[in-house]
Parts: structure tokens; sequence; C-alpha cells
């Protein structure tokens, strides 16, 4: 059996964090280009045919961005969690609970001016997602019921409630038999951005989230605080930073901004809730913020790019006859495939033999 | 108000309480071996379902139900041991490997059925396990279809619990196992490789998993569907929470849930006009959360998990 150790590098170099995550994808197209090659079709023109569906047209940018808004926020929501060290897997049910906000509080119950509607939905989808995470967050921090299952199971939950509310009370009568929630009001509904186009105000209040996340990260207190619970709470706790305090606001933030994902989604792109409404945005957001090395404005890259993956890989499919559980299949194995590379930027690998042992 | 008393008096529920009990007990055995050697494997949830797809899959293309349970095995074994590979030789975070882990088992599991049944609007069916009554006692009343009328499967996953308990209580490995997950700086002391048996572990419980996911479609249904784990995955890591890592209180905890959901289903069809569906189907997530809640008190975690072991290094 071979024999070796890891051994932490005093000093990643600079050049290799910002190389490695690139290397990660690379390796994860290399990998994915064997399904496609299994399923009988010409891995370089798929790939030419995801990059078209993706990128080339006007129209096909603006789809990608506009699917690119929902995994920055769920990405970013994974972002704040991880550096905590909050296993906060629930994005998907909080972004159901920003657009059951959304519906509540959108589709006539109050009437303001665009320019208030607008910010006062985001309020309240973000008060919902955090709302959402909060009695877990009391449930981990009071009696250590571990956050990953519980996370997890609510989103179960969740979708439940929104099947239950989209075909009972929260039904829109002229939907026409569809489970779908009422109309978000005009006031409420995101401009478009791009005339003639599905992309909307969302895609811009996500760009302006990644570099607020960014700013409290870096420049506050409370960004030092993330930082220090993360890296060694025990540590953390004796240099006096308040742990309860800290993760309760990690949680809120993460919460938040899984739950505007939800208003992007109902207010912008569809106009109403439906029942599926996320294809996964909550876990693809993971895939985003590991890629992004938990860094908020690698989040938008990162999101633009698994955008791309899944809109590319619509017309990679009609025109390959490749299953679009390819797109899939790629997202995750990047995810693998930048765990791998963060190994090799941190750790040395040493072979017993190549240096003499203790 | 009597019905709904009676609904346990009946062999219908308790079958189907077995029934519904074998998936979560095959893998939370699973999940429970990972644990114990101090690995989380948050994989589970994807390793059921491309155990379920593997499983039936090949009795599709023509083998039979044995070899069936026999290719999810060996394709739980292959992604354990990549998650072995991430989390115990190259020590990278449990939480996100396992979700990657998922991630790649499902989608790639869904790809694969797109690829071999490209056009099938209808799932496919293959002819599943049959029940099997043990003579004399399938014969008792009551008891009889309520306990000795299973499939072949249903008892492989009660021997699977012997197997486990044996496992961990009276062998070698198994006591290697638990040395890994509470003090693996003893088990290297005394010799043993650390890495191995947590690769071990994580091997053969990942096994567990797929069996388990199999069980639906070559037992409980005999179909294969998109998204038919359902988080059942995720019930068993809450349900190893409960039964404290102990094989033989997984089986107990898998039977009250089952039980419970057993009953739900047929207190559904009676108070089904009043109670809308989703609240029931809500019911075995939220008895997860809570189950997780009131073990939470004197839940004592292996001292070892989460933590990758590298050698040479002193905590």
């Amino acid at each position: 059996m071979l024999k070796f150790r890891l051994e932490e590098r005093a000093k990643s170099p600079y050049w290799l964090i910002i190389v490695s995550p690139f290397i990660a994808i690379i390796v994860a197209i290399i990998l994915a280009g064997i399904l496609i090659i299994l399923a009988g079709a010409n891995p370089f023109n798929s790939y030419y045919h995801l990059i078209i569906g993706a990128f080339g047209s006007k129209n096909s940018v603006a789809e990608t961005l506009a699917r690119a808004t929902p995994i920055i926020l769920t990405g970013l929501a994974a972002s704040i969690a991880f550096r905590a060290k909050f296993w906060n897997i629930g994005a998907e049910g909080q972004l159901y609970f920003g657009a059951l906000a959304t519906t509540f509080f959108g589709t006539g119950l109050v009437v303001l001016p665009s320019t208030l509607m607008i910010p006062f939905l985001f309020i309240m989808g973000a008060l919902a997602g955090g709302l959402l995470l909060l009695p877990l967050v009391l449930l981990k921090l009071y009696y250590k019921v571990d956050e990953v299952v519980t996370t997890l199971l609510l989103n179960f939950v969740v979708v439940l409630l929104v099947s239950y509310l989209l075909e009972g009370p929260w039904k829109d009568p002229m939907s026409l038999g569809w489970p779908q929630g009422k109309s978000v009001i005009d006031e409420g509904v995101l401009p478009q951005v791009l005339s003639k186009t599905r992309l909307h105000l969302g895609f811009i209040i996500s760009i302006f989230l990644a570099f607020s996340i960014w700013f409290v990260l870096k420049k506050t207190v409370i960004g030092y605080r993330i930082k220090s619970v993360g890296l060694n709470s025990a540590a953390a706790s004796h240099a006096g930073i308040p742990i309860f305090k800290t993760v309760l606001v990690v949680a809120i933030l993460s919460g938040g901004m899984a739950g505007m994902a939800g208003v992007t989604e109902t207010a912008g792109l569809k106009g109403y809730l439906t029942l599926d409404l996320s294809p996964g945005f909550g876990y693809a957001g993971i895939a985003v913020a590991m890629l992004a090395n938990l860094n908020p404005i690698g989040v938008i890259f990162s999101g633009i790019f698994l955008a791309s993956i899944y809109v590319g890989a619509d017309s990679m499919s009609r025109a390959m006859n490749v299953p679009t559980y390819l797109a899939d299949v790629i997202v995750a194995l990047t995810v693998l495939c930048v765990l791998l590379s963060l190994i090799f930027v941190h750790y040395k690998i040493l072979f017993f033999g190549t240096k003499k042992d203790d | 108000m009597i019905d709904f008393i009676e609904i346990i008096f009946t062999a219908g529920f308790w079958a189907a309480t077995i029934r519904i009990a074998c998936p979560l007990i095959l893998a939370t055995l699973g999940e429970v071996l990972c644990e114990r050697a101090g690995v989380l494997n948050l994989g589970i949830e994807g390793i059921m379902s491309i155990g379920a797809m593997v499983g039936w899959m090949t009795v599709f293309l023509g083998a039979d139900l044995y070899t069936g349970i026999l290719a999810a095995l060996i394709i739980g074994g292959i992604f354990g041991l990549l998650h072995a590979v991430f989390t115990v030789y190259l020590g990278a975070s449990q939480h996100v490997t396992g979700i990657g882990i998922t991630m790649l088992a499902s989608s790639l599991g869904f790809f694969c059925f797109k690829l071999i049944l490209p056009a099938s609007t209808t799932p496919p069916k293959i002819k599943p396990f049959q029940p099997f009554d043990i003579p004399f006692l399938s014969d008792l009343p009551f008891f009889g279809p309520a306990f000795f009328q299973h499939t072949p499967f249903t008892y492989i996953a009660i021997l699977a619990v012997v197997f486990a308990f044996w496992l961990m209580n009276s062998t070698p490995l198994g006591l290697s196992i638990k040395m890994a997950g509470e003090n693996p700086m003893a088990l290297e002391a005394q010799g043993i490789d650390v890495f191995l048996v947590r690769t071990i572990a994580v091997v053969l419980g990942s096994a567990f998993m797929a069996v388990g996911g199999a069980y639906l479609t070559l037992s409980a249904f005999d179909a294969f569907y998109f998204g038919m784990i359902n988080g059942r995955g995720w019930i068993a890591i809450a349900l190893v929470i409960f039964a404290s890592w102990k094989p033989e209180r997984a089986l107990i905890g898998a039977l009250l849930f089952a039980g419970l959901d057993a009953y739900q289903v047929r207190a559904q069809q009676l108070a089904g006009a009043v109670i809308p569906y989703q609240f029931f189907l809500m019911l075995p997530f939220l008895l997860s959360i809570f189950a997780m809640v009131i073990a939470a008190k004197r839940t004592k975690y292996p001292k070892a998990l989460l933590i990758p072991f590298r050698r040479g290094e002193r905590h």
C-alpha cells in the first residue's frame, strides 16, 4: 500500500489559489466528456453546443444571467454559513419561504409605489428565509442538534407546505387548474434590464448583494468574528468573541440571502409562485460557494458558470441527444474536483521515503 | 375514534411497518458503520438513489433479483471508496464531500437511466421479490400475515441487523472501527492502519445504503422513479443519532418510525377529507427533527467524528 502523509503548507502560493478552481473545472469537464462519449456523441461538438446554448446570442446570454441570479444568492447563502462552519444545507427551503413571503405580501395585501414595493418584497423575503432558519439555529446553539440534518429535512417540509398552499388556499382561481399562486402586482414585478429578454433587475440586485456581503465579511467586525468562529470556535470564544451572537447573525444573513432568491424567482422571472420554482437552486448554491472558495465576489462568476452549464445543457441535449442530467453530473464533479484542488492548495503530499519521518 | 385505534390491530399495518422500515434499517446501519469509524457520510441519499437504479437496471436487463442486490452492493461500495479517498486519505471536509457524492451519485444514476431508457414515459416494470411464506409460522393467525409472509429481501434486511450487531460487538474489526471513531491515535499506536479501518467501514456502510435503496426497486416497488428516495437518506441520518450509533437501536428506531409512517397512511384514509394530505407527508420529516431534539440531551457523538486523522500529527 502506498504510504503518504499530508503536510500543511506554511503559505499557499497565491497563483495556486487563483489557478486551482480553473483546473478543477477543466478536470470535471474532461470527466463528463467521457460520459458524453459513452452516450455515443462527440464531446467537442457537444461542448460547442453547450457554449453556444449558453452564450451564443443576446437572448441566451440573458437567459444564462437570469438563471445565475438565484444561484448567486444561494451561493452567497452557503458562503456566509460555511465560513462560520455553520452547515446550512437548507437554502432550497429558505428560497421557497422567501417565495411564499413574496406571494403573501406582493399579490395585493400591500400596495406601494414600485420604488418602495420592490425593496419591501426583498426585505420580507429575506426575513422569511432567516426566520425559517432561526428555530434550527436555536436548536443547534441550545441543544446541539445537528443543523445539517435539520436544514435538509426542513426542505422537504417547506416544499410540501408550498404544495398545500398552491393546491388549496393560495391557488390562483384564474390559473385554469394549474397549482400556482396569484400574480405579483405590477408595482412589485422586477423590471427587465435587457429589453425583450427574461433578464430582470434581480440580477443587478444579486451582484449588489454579493459586493455588500464581501464588504461585510472583509471590512467589518462582524466579518472578522465570522471568520474566527469558522477557523477555531474555541479560540474565538477565549478571545472574547460572542459565538452565540455571531452564529445567529450568520444564520439570519445566510437564510436571508436564500430567501431573496425566492423573491427574484417569484417577482422577477415567473411573476407568480409555482411548485417547480426551483429545480435545486438551493443545492447548486453549495457548488457555487465551493467553486468560489467561499468568496462573495467569486460567487458571481461561479454562479454564472453554473448557470451557463444548466442553460447550455438544454440545447446540447436537443442537438446531440445527450441526457440533460449531464449538467448535474458536471456540477457534482466540479464540487469534488474543487475539494481535491483545495487539498493540493493547502497541503503538500509527502510520500514516505521522500522525507525523513519524525 | 374506534377506527383510529383499530388500525394497529390489523396485520396489514404491521406488515406495512416492516416494509417501510427495511430501506431505513439498511441505510441507518450503513451510516452507523461510517460514523462509528469517525466519518460522516452525507452521500447516503445519492448512494441509495444509485443503488435503487443499478439494482433495478441489472434485473431489468435480464439478471436475477439476487444479482440485482449484488450489483447495488458493489456500486455502493465504489461510491463509499470514493468518499473514503476524499475524507479519510485526503482529509477533505466530510460535509462537502458527502453533499458532492450525493449530487454525483444521484445525477449519474439519472443520466445512465435516461441513457439506457431514453424514451420511456411510463417507467417500465420488473417482477420484484415475491412474498415468501415461512413454513408453519406464516399460518399463524394475525402474526403470520404480519411478520412471516414477507419477501426474501425483507428477511435479508433483518439479517443485516444481526450481522452488523455481530460485526460491531464480537469481531476485532468492529472493535477497530469503534476505536477509529473514538481514539484513532490509540488505534495507530497498536500498529493498526486507521486509514484502512475507516475505509473498510465507509465502503461497507455505503454498500448497506445502496442495498437499502435497492430494496425500494426490487421489493417494495417494481420500478425506478426519479426522486424516489425522497429524503429517506436524511431521515436515516437522524435515526442514527436517535439510535445512539447502535445497530440494535437502529432497528428499533426504524421500526418505530416506520410504524408511525404506516399509521399516518392509514389515518390519512380516515381523515383525508379533513386534513390535507401534504400535512401527513410532512410528518416523517417533522418527526425526524423531533426525534433528534429528544435524543440531543443524551447524544454522545463518536469523539473523532468529523476529525480527519493525519499521520504524524498530534492532537
